[in-house]
């Protein structure tokens, strides 16, 4: 088995600089001989002093490697010499023998440096030569995002699924009962005009807010609940600060001890986690929501003055980002739950108010121009 | 509602100061909406008396008066007013005086005659919007006295913003009730006494409609001067009040509207007749309303006060032109009458209205409230207007309600919904503060709300009257029991995540699109269309993604930025025989070059590929095998358009934008993509298949076959064999022109061939060879190219 940790091979040499193999010595000659007169001795010398000329005079490798055939190859001025000891004495040639293959072994010992102090310059040329200009931009897909919605909504439903609420979701034309009617606002309710409803035909809508998907879960299960519904709503608004069609997330959990305290703990900390503030203060007003009994709104301190009143908070230092309250008992008798048994809160917030205050948009008609300069600020991703 | 504290202190004593009191409202649940003071910052302004008045020797509009205004001496002030009159008082800014906007004061000269001061008008002194002339002040006003302290200037407008269930609150009495529960602090009892009846005169009263009107209360007055002055004290509540003076019959049924809550309308009886009948609308009849600009089609939906035949007034909602008071009335019939909220319910919105009556009806007035308004619109009118007063005509009983029967408070449900125990005495002040009657029983408290409060039907909404005046803010705050975690949907956002990845930018687009749109890229839909749509643009439910891509596509090629990729998820909305489809798409757009700008250069543009190359990105996880078969989409360029397939199921489709569409939608060519957003997002967990430790063997062959054989059948073929050496085949040429049949292309196929148990020799390479190319050959007469 190969080591898991095996470093080692994780890079191999580039290019291995080639080596010359050192010419075999063979022993098998005797003393004596010729190359002990000194001409022959001369002789060699000189030849050993052509090469080292010719082997600084190679200026590549292919050159080099001629020089290398020339004198030490097979047919090579060098080679020729030893072929020549045959003919000495036996007594002769061991010492003739040495004499060549030491010119040998210096003549190959040159062609060798040569040949490294030509592979460095080689690769010194290799590098110079494929220099870049590290400055230059990186090659790389496109920059895309997310839009900043879904990166809202996404960030809310993590907090969220921490505390066990799994997402729910439900039809966007919606029926009147799962609307208005099980939600406990009966046809000619003030707060069906306050809904600004868009119909199809007297059944029809299009759903005003998240909440129906309330209805639907409960319909089909029975407490304990932890649900969000995240999604698209509609309302026959369009100004400055209304889009007919925006985002909302709603909430709700049921058992049989869910209290006020519970909900008021819960956002609290939602709303901290989501603006980054561990002190962010938040307060709870009473409000009236025909689906929940109490009924509360929810402000935080001004994200934009810190609750010293700017603009954005109306100099009141405070902002309204959620609705909430106790589950009408009217609600949990329309579902066939047992009001007596059970207890739950819900709650719905707008998500583009919630992703203008964190990011600092100032219109709310950019979200859906889908502008991609728009679209890009917000990063790739979360 | 917009609250006096001068008005409000009539009620109950307020030490707090106006941003206190806002600030108890708001956590009490009426939120305050803005504060603003009764006058804006004037000062030196006095009571004048216009002693004299002689016309300016050297210019024709220009009066020169003689004002006593508290001084030595009268001053001399120069005055272009119309109105101004000898013996009247009108405000006069001394020298000195600052008037809003910082207006000073001086001395000056004008036309040659010096000027002491000036009279001012309502608009100068920023009480009145209009500048008709001097403001007439009463002449009971003493001269030289400050107009600030005269007319109560010193007070501040509390504007509540209400939700529908307190409407007990759109009258001051309710308001006080509130604030007396919240200081807890004693509210002063006003009494109203039944003003004596001095006359005979008398109107019939007919109800033909009980349901809808329980109790209908008219009367007559007889003798009035309907020219008399409304007192300035009411006139100014009316103006804080944001009700504009108009005549003094009328000032006092609206005086006693914002006073009690309850709406009143005074019909001149000359011309209303002796006989009154509260009845349903008739198809055909039409009323014109007050003012005369405005004449509504009535139908049976409609509540109406009629005369003996024709329609008198819209009940509840606004009176008819026909019978208003005017100047010239003497004689009129007050109604004071209890509408159901469920009669008026949404009826005057149905006309295009909204009054300050509907307002309150719709919500709910307490029905006891009656006979004390009428009583107390009675004594306004005598006092201001002389004349007396005949019968009240009653027809009709103060209808039960829920404030009838009892509600049953348990201190243990109060704890479970709050999660805190409140103490028993101060649930008992508290509901006994808000009015309601309190009775202690063995466990609890047996509750009868007030008749006021519509809104107090049951045990949760006395809870929430607890909590709320108690304060919320002074509840506990606690976390439910811990559950575990569940994760959030990961296939979704992987493939967001991904696209993003990829370049795409993620757009929200409007779910509603213009009819003419839906139907050039879905001439096959008959969409879904909005009964009430906010424009034609926004008229029908989209029946895809596309139309939303491709204007935003449009939107952004105008702005210079023409590389592109988008994507949208949502909902289609498909109509079809069994109901309506809302599905969840997946869907996307590319347009411009494949890659972006890079100064390497060669940058191509997109093409079919690259938009296919997303969607099979995009269908990793399909279940069953993933295709594509050219088919036509009338959206889609007929030879660049595919279904896609997965496991032979339709999914979706992946095309070039039809050329026809580009030039209507006035974009540049683009390409789409849609898919089934569920048979897209799934994320099976991977699971481990082996590795085989030998090596693989490449073979290529090219292959030539029709050209109009498409390339995936013959891949869908070599898988059809299900030869189990062939790990993958990649097609990497494809080729046409010279050395071939013009009808022909040369596919090059590499083969990667692989065993999990042995090197492979040449044999098996031979064997899956041919039997490849049989197969190919069989099936579409394809050769080996030489």
């Amino acid at each position: 088995m190969p080591s898991l940790f095996c470093f080692g091979l994780t890079k191999a040499p580039a290019r291995q600089r080639p080596r010359m193999r050192p010419l075999p010595c063979r022993r098998t000659w005797g003393r004596g001989g010729p190359y002990q007169s000194g001409e022959d001795v001369e002789q060699l010398q000189q030849l050993v002093a052509e090469a080292r000329e010719r082997v600084e005079g190679a200026t590549d490798l292919k050159a080099l490697d001629e020089v290398r055939v020339h004198y030490l190859g097979k047919k090579g001025a060098l080679t020729a010499q030893l072929k020549e000891l045959g003919k000495l004495p036996a007594e002769d040639r061991p010492a003739a023998g040495q004499k060549v293959n030491e010119a040998k072994s210096e003549v190959a010992d040159l062609i060798e440096a040569r040949k490294a102090a030509l592979a460095e310059s080689a690769l010194a040329d290799q590098l110079a030569n494929e220099r870049v200009d590290v400055t230059l931009p990186g090659r790389r897909p496109a920059d895309g995002a997310l839009h900043p919605i879904t990166q809202t909504l996404e960030r809310i439903e993590t907090f969220f699924a921490g505390l066990g609420f799994r997402v729910a979701e439900g039809p966007e034309v919606e029926d009147d009962f799962h609307n208005f009617e099980a939600l406990n606002i009966p046809e000619h309710h003030p707060a069906r005009a306050m809904h600004d409803t868009f119909y199809f035909d007297a059944h029809r809508v299009l759903r005003t807010h998240t909440s129906p998907v309330q209805i639907r879960t409960m319909e089909q299960q029975q407490p304990p609940l932890r649900v969000i519904a995240p999604g698209r709503v509609y309302r026959c608004d369009s100004d400055l600060t209304h889009s007919p069609m925006f985002h909302q997330v709603e909430g709700l959990c049921m058992d049989t001890d869910i209290t006020f305290a519970d909900l008021r703990g819960v956002l609290s900390a939602f709303l901290q986690a989501f603006f980054d503030r561990d002190d962010l203060a938040t307060r709870f007003r009473p409000s009236y929501f025909p689906f929940t009994e109490p009924s509360a709104e929810v402000d935080i301190q001004c994200v934009h003055c810190g609750g010293d009143g700017c603009r954005v908070c109306s100099h009141t230092g405070w902002l309204e980002v959620m609705g909430c309250g106790m589950v009408h008992p009217n609600v949990l008798g329309h579902v066939g739950i047992d009001a007596e048994q059970f207890t739950g809160f819900a709650f719905g917030l707008g998500v583009e108010r919630m992703a203008m205050l964190r990011h600092g948009v100032n219109d709310l008609r950019l979200f859906f121009d889908n502008d991609i300069r728009f679209i890009g600020q917000f990063g790739q991703t979360g | 509602m917009r609250i006096s504290v001068q008005w409000l202190q009539e009620w109950l004593q307020i030490d707090e100061t106006p941003e206190e009191l806002g600030h108890r409202l708001t956590m009490a649940g009426l939120e305050l909406d803005a504060l603003e003071p009764a006058a804006p910052d004037f000062s030196g302004v006095r009571v004048g008396h216009v002693l004299s008045v002689e016309p300016h020797p050297d210019a024709d509009r220009l009066r020169v008066c003689r004002v006593e205004a508290g001084e030595a001496e009268p001053l001399t002030i120069v005055c272009g007013a119309p109105n101004v009159h000898e013996g009247m008082r009108a405000p006069v800014a001394v020298v000195g005086a600052v008037l809003p906007g910082d207006f000073r004061i001086k001395r000056s000269k004008l036309r040659g005659v010096a000027s002491e001061g000036m009279l001012c008008s309502a608009r100068e002194l920023g009480l009145a919007d209009d500048a008709a002339g001097l403001m007439a002040l009463p002449e009971t006003l003493e001269a030289g006295q400050d107009l600030r302290a005269a007319l109560g200037l010193d007070d501040t407008i509390l504007e509540v913003d209400l939700t529908p269930n307190r409407a007990d609150c759109l009258g001051m009495r309710g308001i006080a009730r509130e604030c007396s529960a919240l200081l807890d602090r004693p509210l002063q009892a006003m009494d109203t006494p039944a003003v004596p009846v001095a006359c005979d005169a008398r109107v019939d009263v007919e109800v033909r409609d009980p349901e809808a009107c329980p109790l209908y209360a008219a009367r007559v007055l007889d003798g009035l001067d309907a020219k008399a002055v409304t007192p300035l004290w009411m006139t100014e509540r009316l103006r804080r009040a944001g009700v504009r003076p108009l005549s003094a019959i009328v000032d006092v049924t609206n005086y006693v509207m914002l006073e009690l809550g309850q709406p009143l309308h005074a019909f001149d009886a000359g011309r209303a007749g002796g006989r009154i009948v509260v009845r349903r609308g008739e198809e055909g009849e039409s009323l014109t309303l007050l003012g005369g600009e405005q004449t509504v089609k009535l139908s049976p939906q409609d509540l109406v006060i009629a005369g003996k035949e024709a329609p008198l007034a819209l009940a509840g909602v606004m009176g008819g032109a026909a019978s208003a008071v005017d100047d010239a009335t003497t004689r009129v019939i007050l109604e004071c009458a209890h509408f159901t909220p469920r009669a008026l319910a949404g009826r005057a919105r149905a006309h295009g209205m909204h009054t300050d009556a509907s307002h309150r009806f719709e919500r709910g007035v307490d029905p006891t409230l009656v006979p004390r308004a009428m009583e107390r619109a009675t004594q306004l009118l005598l006092e201001i207007c002389g004349g007396q007063c005949g019968p009240v005509e009653q027809n009709g009983e103060t209808p039960a309600s829920h404030g009838e029967s009892a509600i049953v408070l348990r201190p243990e449900r109060v704890q479970r919904l709050l999660g805190v125990a409140l103490d028993a005495a101060e649930i008992e002040r508290i509901l006994r503060a808000l009015d309601c009657q309190v009775a202690p029983t063995g466990n609890g408290w047996s509750v009868h709300a007030p008749r006021a409060r519509f809104d107090l039907e049951r045990e949760e909404d006395l809870i929430e009257e607890l909590a709320r005046v108690h304060g919320y803010d002074a509840l506990p705050q606690t976390l439910p029991k811990p559950v575990a975690p569940v994760s959030p949907d990961a296939g979704l956002r992987s493939l967001r995540t991904g696209l993003a990845r990829q370049g795409f930018h993620e757009i929200i687009s409007f779910s509603f699109v213009a009819r003419e749109a839906a139907q050039a890229f879905y001439p096959d839909v008959e969409p879904l269309a909005l009964a009430n749509p906010i424009s034609s643009d926004l008229a029908v439910m989209r029946p895809g993604l596309w139309p939303g891509l491709v204007t935003t596509a449009a939107y952004n090629q105008a702005r210079q930025q023409s590389d592109l990729r988008l994507f949208e998820h949502g909902l289609r909305f498909v109509p079809d025989a069994s109901g309506l489809r809302q599905e969840a798409r997946l869907a996307g757009l590319l347009g411009g070059r494949a890659r972006p700008e890079f100064w390497e250069g060669g940058a191509r543009s997109l093409d079919f590929f690259d938009a296919k190359g997303v969607v099979e990105g995009l269908c990793q996880h399909v279940a069953g095998a993933l295709a594509f078969r050219a088919e036509r989409h009338p959206a889609l360029h007929d030879g660049q358009s595919a279904r896609v397939l997965a496991d032979g199921q339709a999914i979706g489709w992946v095309g070039r934008l039809h050329p026809a569409l580009c030039e209507r939608f006035d974009v540049d060519p683009v390409y789409l993509f849609d898919l089934d957003a569920a048979a897209v997002v799934r994320a099976p967990v991977a699971q481990f298949a082996p590795l085989s430790p030998y090596p693989s063997i490449r073979r290529d062959l090219a292959l030539v076959v029709a050209e109009s054989v498409p390339a995936g059948d013959v891949l869908a073929a070599i898988d059809e064999l299900g030869l189990e050496l062939v790990q993958d085949v990649r097609l990497f040429d494809v080729y046409q022109g010279k050395g071939l049949n013009p009808d022909e292309k040369s596919l090059a196929l590499g083969l990667i061939l692989r065993a999990f148990d042995r090197t492979l020799g040449e044999q098996d390479v031979a064997g899956v060879t041919d039997a490849v190319v049989q197969h190919l050959r069989a099936r579409f007469n394809a050769t080996l190219r030489q």
